[in-house]
């Protein structure tokens, strides 16, 4: 018995093809924050791209919450944007209910308990929260899309996240290293450090360019700082 | 001794014995590792003396750089040379190959070879294999019939075009020819469009970046390759010091071998004759 897909291959058609919904974009960036003994440094490049692409070169993604907590925020920039706002209204809520303004670990806490509502459709996002704890000390957290948290001192994330982890993790974490002593990082070695890991980044990932935000945080307030990085 | 597994020279063309097992491994959930495909900006253009060939020198794995500084502008014959686009190693092997061809053909014939030979053998080998060498092309050269530039397409397509733009940076780099090419232009004014192309590359497309590497083929004298014509992009200058103190790397693990002497021989060491030898009798 002769049938078409058999004897005859190149006569066989594919059925009728179905069009998927595709929800997310990757907008690539990379984000760094370190936390010190009394302040917390958070960077993250400014390029936003999609493809082989660049849809602009001064994109800020860092989002100051309040006096003491920043988010630095990267992956999917429409969630991103949609995240932000949902979180900066939780956090008017709980100051209108509270009659104080929310601590950072809270806002960790809460940004965990958001992702994870969308678990099943989430934001594809990742996160990296700095600020100052309820005691002044510098925290990082971090969290993956659907809303895994841990708070940590030093922490990359993004397009370039997996590249510069390591080199955190030995110059920080001070880790496969002998005959070293741990002593506090200070803060113009926090935030060289982070320039330098940012031009390695844009050396080697694609997403990762233009120029560094970096916000520094600090019982005094917020301080903004830029660094230029390769174009191309 | 050659085998029938092993030959000593293996016969010319591609060897497919792997295919099928490749299929079925494939099947099994076993693919074939992914060839390097590079983002890319070519270009070429015909100026009053001759054609200017250009490239970008960012090679790429996925998201990663995988070499900062790689020659896109492969040689062919003196007077022609060869852009390349597309799978790092077909551009590679096909303008090799096409090269050696060429250069026979010269000795052949003992006359310049003309650049639409080259056009034709490579979109014939190319049309050959149906697409799988990817291989994406902007050949420039000159000959007795003056200059040439010809876009060559993975697939054997050919196009003869005056200027010419590939890769994923094509539309950058056109997008500046279109506004500022015209026929008839100096070699100055050919090398600044061709730079600039190569530049709106590198900053737009991130498949592109690096420096710019332009190569100038007159219809008289040799051509001229500026290998880093032009660094487009300078490297951050890094603000800490990464130096480790001695002793910093852990010893895993640590054995001695003590070589035992057996014999102890001692050569006087002669001293050795440096006079010229036809000063010699």
């Amino acid at each position: 018995m002769l049938s078409v897909s058999g004897n005859f291959p190149e006569y066989a058609v594919p059925g009728a093809k179905q069009v998927r919904f595709e929800p997310y974009a990757d907008n690539g960036g990379s984000v760094v924050a370190i936390a010190g003994e009394d302040y917390a440094v958070i960077g993250a490049d400014t390029r936003l791209s999609t493809g082989f692409s660049i849809y602009t070169r001064e994109q800020k993604k860092l989002f100051k919450l309040s006096d003491r907590t920043v988010l630095g925020a990267t992956g999917c920039w429409c969630d991103t944007l949609t995240l932000t706002r949902l979180l900066q209204a939780r956090m008017q809520m709980y100051e209108h209910e509270h009659n104080k303004s929310m601590s950072t670990p809270a806002v960790a806490q809460m940004l965990s308990t958001m992702l994870y509502y969308k678990r099943f459709f989430p934001y594809y996002i990742s996160n990296v929260l700095a600020g100052l704890d309820a005691d002044g000390k510098g925290c990082v957290y971090s969290y993956d899309p659907i809303g895994h948290c841990e708070r940590s001192n030093y922490r990359a994330g993004g397009s370039a996240g997996a590249q510069l982890q390591p080199l955190l993790d030995n110059q920080i974490g001070l880790k496969n290293m002998q005959n070293v002593t741990e002593a506090p990082l200070p803060k113009e070695k926090a935030l060289s450090l982070l320039k330098d890991v940012f031009i390695s980044a844009a050396e080697r990932d694609i997403y990762t360019g233009d120029c560094i935000y970096i916000l520094v945080i600090t019982a005094n307030g917020i301080q903004e700082e830029k660094f230029e990085l390769r174009k191309d | 001794m050659a085998s029938v597994l092993a030959p000593e020279i293996s016969s010319s063309g591609f060897s497919f014995e792997n295919c099928q097992r490749n299929a079925f491994l494939a099947q099994k959930g076993f693919p074939a590792p992914k060839a390097t495909k590079t983002g890319t900006t070519i270009v070429g253009i015909i100026y009053a003396d001759g054609v200017i060939l250009g490239a970008d020198t960012r090679a790429t794995e996925n998201t990663v750089v995988s070499d900062k500084n790689c020659q896109k502008i492969h040689y062919l014959a003196g007077n022609m040379y060869c852009c390349g686009a597309g799978t790092a190693a077909d551009t590679e092997m096909t303008t090799q190959t096409v090269a050696s061809q060429l250069e026979l053909q010269r000795l052949h014939t003992g006359r310049t070879v003309p650049v639409e030979t080259a056009a034709t053998l490579l979109k014939r080998m190319l049309f050959r294999y149906q697409g799988h060498i990817g291989a994406a092309l902007v050949l420039g050269g000159v000959d007795r019939t003056g200059p040439h530039i010809y876009c060559i397409y993975p697939h054997g397509s050919v196009d003869k075009l005056p200027y010419a733009t590939m890769g994923s940076g094509s539309l950058a780099a056109m997008a500046v020819f279109e506004s500022g090419w015209k026929p008839k232009m100096t070699e100055e004014e050919g090398k600044k469009l061709v730079r600039d192309a190569i530049a709106a590359g590198i900053f737009n497309d991130l498949g592109s970046g690096s420096n710019v590497d332009i190569c100038v083929i007159r219809n008289s004298g040799p051509a001229q390759y500026l290998r880093t014509y032009e660094e487009a992009n300078v490297k951050g200058k890094k603000q800490g010091s990464y130096r480790y103190a001695p002793g910093t790397t852990a010893v895993l693990k640590q054995r001695v071998i003590p070589l035992e002497v057996e014999s102890v021989a001692v050569h006087p060491v002669q001293p050795m004759e440096v006079e010229p030898a036809s000063s010699r009798r």
